[in-house]
């Protein structure tokens, strides 16, 4: 799915003069709506139809009682979810089981919706510019997510090399891919997965990865074997219940090796080389490091040091743009990138944007909640949860007393978690 | 124009550690949006408004929209003293004031119950943008 994203993002530069030509063209076609009966108090572009982007547009319809208008630009006409992506891989899930549609949303919450990328962002002029036409905002909120980097592993980022070493880390074609090389994969075949170092996309993300690649070698290629070269210095999340249920359930399968962050590979062989060795995969998943979503980084939002954005976290808005706001996996939080943090940033956003533009000062100090489930298996499932309050003196989310992780994974939790996926996709996108 | 009046975040310590602020630290935000969007961050378990899709599973999340405050509270309370058994409850009501608490079931004991379901999955397309 990203290698698609990342040429259309390319196609989508060279067209976009010529295509900005046809813009005017653009609002006659998308359908404008009101649920109130005053006229709206003004209008917010969001780019990003995922977790973050489609749940700010849903509550400032909802807070707004229709007043101010949203207009959202996803370029990608379906909804595919990164958590519980990790079960295809362990083929209790397939990637169908996680595609929807935006339909419900669109029209539940009248939203008007763009099905196009985002090529350029004039904070100046307060305008978006798309492949095919340009949108203007009174505020913009930026929900695009996470992009790679590929400065240090350039022979990955061609679409070729992700066939052959797919990330799947934003879920989709190359999740299904994943599952299709562990298949193809003989009995007593190697896994080798990388994991970056923090701060990247669903911290327990990875080793769940594990523990679903292990649950299918157990009973279909139990003579294999998984080795984790992790550019951390340990098991970033979970750790204790990740170690456990490794050396419990998966007892003498899987290889951990710390501080193993990979400098060179060998596309053709499938090796990785680290500091101290070299490993030699039959199937190689390689998650990249990451930064803040493309459209973040031509609106100019990350940090000079840093390459996610910083944001004040009373209302989202970018410290380098006015007017301009960042929600989900794209800010510089110092908490965990999650889909459930994603949704908690944008209602708080949301809240902020309908309280600015009727003139009011947003909540001054917002809490909200983060629950991430970890499946060790087909069934059994683990959490962390927080609370998360405004600290008003450091100016920052800081985590409330209290919070913490399960004792042992379940399969109750692992009903919980169930649950957890169905409402979180029934509120983003119904 | 600016209807509000705020009871200001009081941390007691400005030096509390980044990890951890004590709920009892800390004055609740009296601002009209804090409770709609605390409550709406419940909504990853307890859907839109505390109405929680039912998908037939074993176990499901517990619907909030229409219940009694009394009870809500209560349990959220018993969660808090760690008196009443949960998987994550707990984590999230030792979190909250007793303030919140309270606040927080009065809004789910208001809200109008409501049949949600979750979207229907599709068939992921070869493309999956055109
Ligand atoms: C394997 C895996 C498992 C995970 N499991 C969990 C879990 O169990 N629980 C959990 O809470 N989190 C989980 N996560 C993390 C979660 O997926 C992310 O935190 C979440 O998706 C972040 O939301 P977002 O809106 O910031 O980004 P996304 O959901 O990725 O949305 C970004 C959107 O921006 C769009 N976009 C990109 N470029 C442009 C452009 N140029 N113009 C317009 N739009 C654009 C994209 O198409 C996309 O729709 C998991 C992640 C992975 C990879």
């Amino acid at each position: 799915m990203s290698d698609l994203f990342e040429r259309a993002f390319e196609m989508n530069r060279r067209n976009f003069i010529k295509a900005s030509i046809a813009s005017s063209a653009l609002f006659m076609t998308v359908k404008s709506y009101a649920m109130g009966k005053t006229p709206p108090k003004g209008r917010v572009v969001v780019v990003g139809g995922g977790y973050a982007g489609t749940t700010a547009a849903k509550y400032i319809r909802m807070w707004s009682m229709g007043g101010i208008e949203v207009v959202v630009v996803e370029p990608s006409s379906q909804f595919v979810s990164c958590p519980m992506s990790n079960l295809v891989l362990g083929g209790s899930k397939s990637i169908h089981d996680l595609t929807f549609g935006y339909d419900l949303v669109k029209k539940n919450h009248g939203l008007t919706w763009v099905q196009d990328g985002v090529v350029a962002v004039n904070t100046h002029d307060k305008k978006v510019i798309m492949q095919r036409g340009e949108l203007s905002y009174d505020r913009l909120i930026i929900a695009s997510g996470i992009d790679f980097i590929y400065d240090d592993l350039p022979m990955l980022a061609g679409a070729d090399a992700q066939q052959k070493v797919p990330h799947a880390w934003k879920a989709g074609w190359q999740t299904v891919n994943l599952r299709q090389q562990l298949e193809a994969m003989a009995d007593g075949g190697v896994f080798v997965m990388h994991i970056p170092k923090l701060p990247y996309r669903c911290p327990p993300g990875p080793y769940e990865r594990v523990c679903q690649v292990a649950s299918y070698f157990k009973v279909y290629k139990p003579k294999s074997k998984i080795i984790v070269l992790d550019a951390n210095a340990e098991i970033v999340s979970k750790k204790g219940l990740f170690a456990k249920a490794w050396s419990t359930q998966y007892a003498g399968m899987i290889d951990y090796r710390p501080n193993s962050a990979i400098e060179k590979l060998d596309l053709a062989s499938k090796t990785i080389h680290t500091e101290f060795e070299q490993v030699t995969a039959d199937v190689l998943n390689v998650i990249p490091p990451q930064r803040a979503g493309k459209p973040a980084q031509i609106a100019d939002l990350l940090e000079e040091d840093y390459p996610w954005c910083e944001v004040d976290f009373l209302t989202y808005e970018s410290k380098r743009a006015r007017d301009v706001h960042v929600i989900g996996d794209s800010v510089a939080s110092g908490l965990p990138k999650s889909a459930h943090m994603a949704t908690s940033q944008a209602r708080v956003c949301a809240s902020a944007i309908v309280e600015l533009m009727q003139g009011r000062l947003p909540d001054p100090a917002p809490v909200f909640a983060n629950t991430c489930y970890s499946f060790v298996n087909d069934k059994e499932a683990m959490h962390v949860a927080n609370v998360y309050r405004y600290d008003a003196a450091k100016k920052i989310m800081v985590s409330a007393d209290g919070g913490g992780v399960s004792l042992a994974p379940s399969e109750k939790e692992g009903s919980y978690a169930a649950a957890w996926a169905n409402n979180i996709w029934s509120d983003v996108l119904t | 124009m600016n209807p509000f009046i705020i009871r200001l975040i009081l941390i007691s310590s400005v030096a509390a550690p980044v990890l951890g602020i004590a709920a009892e630290d800390i004055v609740t935000s009296a601002h009209p949006a804090h409770i709609p969007t605390l409550a709406a961050s419940c909504s990853a378990c307890h859907g839109t408004l505390g109405n929680a899709v039912k998908s037939g599973s074993v176990v499901d999340a517990t619907p909030l929209a229409g219940e009694s405050d009394v009870y809500l509270e209560q349990r959220l309370l018993d969660f808090r003293a760690g008196t009443r058994e949960s998987t994550v409850m707990h984590h999230h009501a030792k979190g909250l004031t007793p303030e919140e608490i309270h606040q927080l079931a009065l809004f789910f004991s208001r809200q109008e119950p409501e049949v949600r379901v979750a979207p229907t999955p599709q068939k992921l397309k070869a493309v999956n943008h055109e």
